[in-house]
């Protein structure tokens, strides 16, 4: 079995990154998971947070705004909708995703109001570790 | 027979005529570069998605409980089209054969007694339908104050379309654009993108694959940023299309100044020369006279 993975990480707008990498830490939706070669195939949803990728130049972190992660036994390609370098994010990059999602929980009704004010939570999470 | 000064003032006009093409041509090259560029960086990410989306909704398919996205109203009987052209004109063809496709399938569907309804984005293709078809509009996307095209812009129209679509509004719909070949070579294509065709998995490995939380609430985040990803990389190749029709279409118009130029300039020492000729024969006649 290989020790390294291939990773990548693309957005819609353009490809972030691609190298083969160790060990990544994945915010999942139903909580964090972390992939390693080897990994079971799966799929899963994204929440907002950072990603953690240990490859051979050292640990790199990534902050995703929601998205998918498909891993297999040697790749694995997160899709996420935004994301950026941690080093790069300041705390008011991530401001208009919170306004976004105040705004989205104040409206949703019902279940949708949870799965809302989960998505905010999980932002202001995001911005204080960012901040 | 124009008179000197109006050749002269012709030529001139044509003159500056050509400049402006030449520098709009220059301009959609460099236009066109960067809108290549932004449809290449845009393609891992959609090539990816496709992979995913076919290994969730494989599965997923033939279930009676699968998403209405997935699955369909059931029904096809209002059909939504979503006509993509430019917000800016001077682009050759391009506006004209995309309105075209849409026209066409306009009229087959009205021919099979379905009801249609459109959404145009960008102005240039309203302007043409309007005439025809002016009481389908349901809607309008504005693009002509956006310099780059974000995601954000694409997700926009998809979610006012997932609400119509949500809402009843319509069981099937279409989007109208051109995918960029070359500079001179620019199709158009009508896709469907609601209910969402699974793409093709037979080259699959088909192995089992685990879903977190469950293949359930995957698909209903999946299946719309699935529409938004469609509709971002039409609105990607519809520019660079634009830029490649303009580029070509004021490279003609450039070529075509400057056959008008060399006609009229020769008209114009030919009239010259007439004048020149006129005037000898006056001065050589007069002498002979005295």
């Amino acid at each position: 079995m290989a020790d390294t993975m291939q990773f990548d990480l693309v957005s819609p707008e353009r490809k972030l990154a691609s190298y083969t990498a160790s060990q990544i830490e994945i915010p999942g939706a139903a909580g964090d998971l972390t992939a390693m070669p080897g990994h079971a195939r799966m799929i899963t949803t994204l929440r907002p947070g950072v990603l953690k990728v240990k490859g051979a130049e050292g640990e790199k972190d990534y902050v995703v705004t929601g998205g998918f992660a498909e891993i297999n036994d040697e790749s694995i390609s997160i899709l996420a909708e935004k994301a950026m370098p941690l080093a790069d994010t300041k705390a008011g990059d991530i401001e208009p995703f919170i306004e976004a999602a105040q705004a989205a929980a104040s409206e949703a009704q019902g279940a949708a109001r949870d799965i809302a004010e989960k998505q905010l939570a999980d932002f202001i999470a995001l911005r204080d570790m960012v901040g | 027979m124009p008179s000197l000064k109006d050749l002269k003032m012709r030529i001139d006009s044509v003159k500056s005529t050509r400049k402006i093409t030449k520098a709009m041509q220059m301009v959609a090259a460099a236009k066109l570069r960067r809108a290549q560029d932004a449809a290449e960086a845009a393609r891992p990410y959609t090539e990816r998605f496709a992979a995913v989306l076919a290994k969730v909704a494989e599965t997923a398919k033939g279930s009676d409980d699968a998403p209405l996205l997935l699955r369909g109203t059931g029904s096809d009987q209002v059909h939504m089209l979503v006509v993509m052209t430019s917000e800016r004109g001077l682009c050759g063809g391009f506006n004209s054969s995309i309105v075209k496709t849409a026209r066409n399938k306009i009229d087959e569907l009205r021919a099979k007694g379905k009801t249609v309804k459109i959404l145009t984005v960008g102005k240039k293709g309203r302007e043409q339908l309007k005439r025809e078809y002016g009481d389908l509009f349901v809607d309008h996307v504005d693009l002509s104050e956006i310099k780059t095209l974000g995601f954000a812009n694409a997700k926009a129209i998809a979610v006012d379309l997932l609400s119509r679509f949500e809402a009843g509004e319509f069981d099937v719909a279409t989007l109208f654009y051109s995918t960029f070949e070359s500079v001179i070579s620019q199709i158009p294509q009508a896709q469907q993108i609601i209910p969402t065709p699974v793409p093709d998995t037979a080259g699959a490995d088909g192995g089992v694959v685990d879903f977190e939380p469950d293949q359930e609430e995957i698909l209903a985040e999946l299946l719309p940023t699935g529409v938004a990803t469609a509709i971002f990389s039409a609105l990607l190749e519809n520019a660079a299309s634009e830029q490649g029709a303009r580029m070509s279409a004021m490279d003609n118009a450039t070529r075509n100044a400057g056959d008008m130029i060399d006609g009229l300039t020769i008209q114009y020492n030919r009239s010259r020369q007439a004048v020149i000729t006129n005037e000898l024969i006056e001065i050589i006649s007069g002498a002979e006279a005295l």
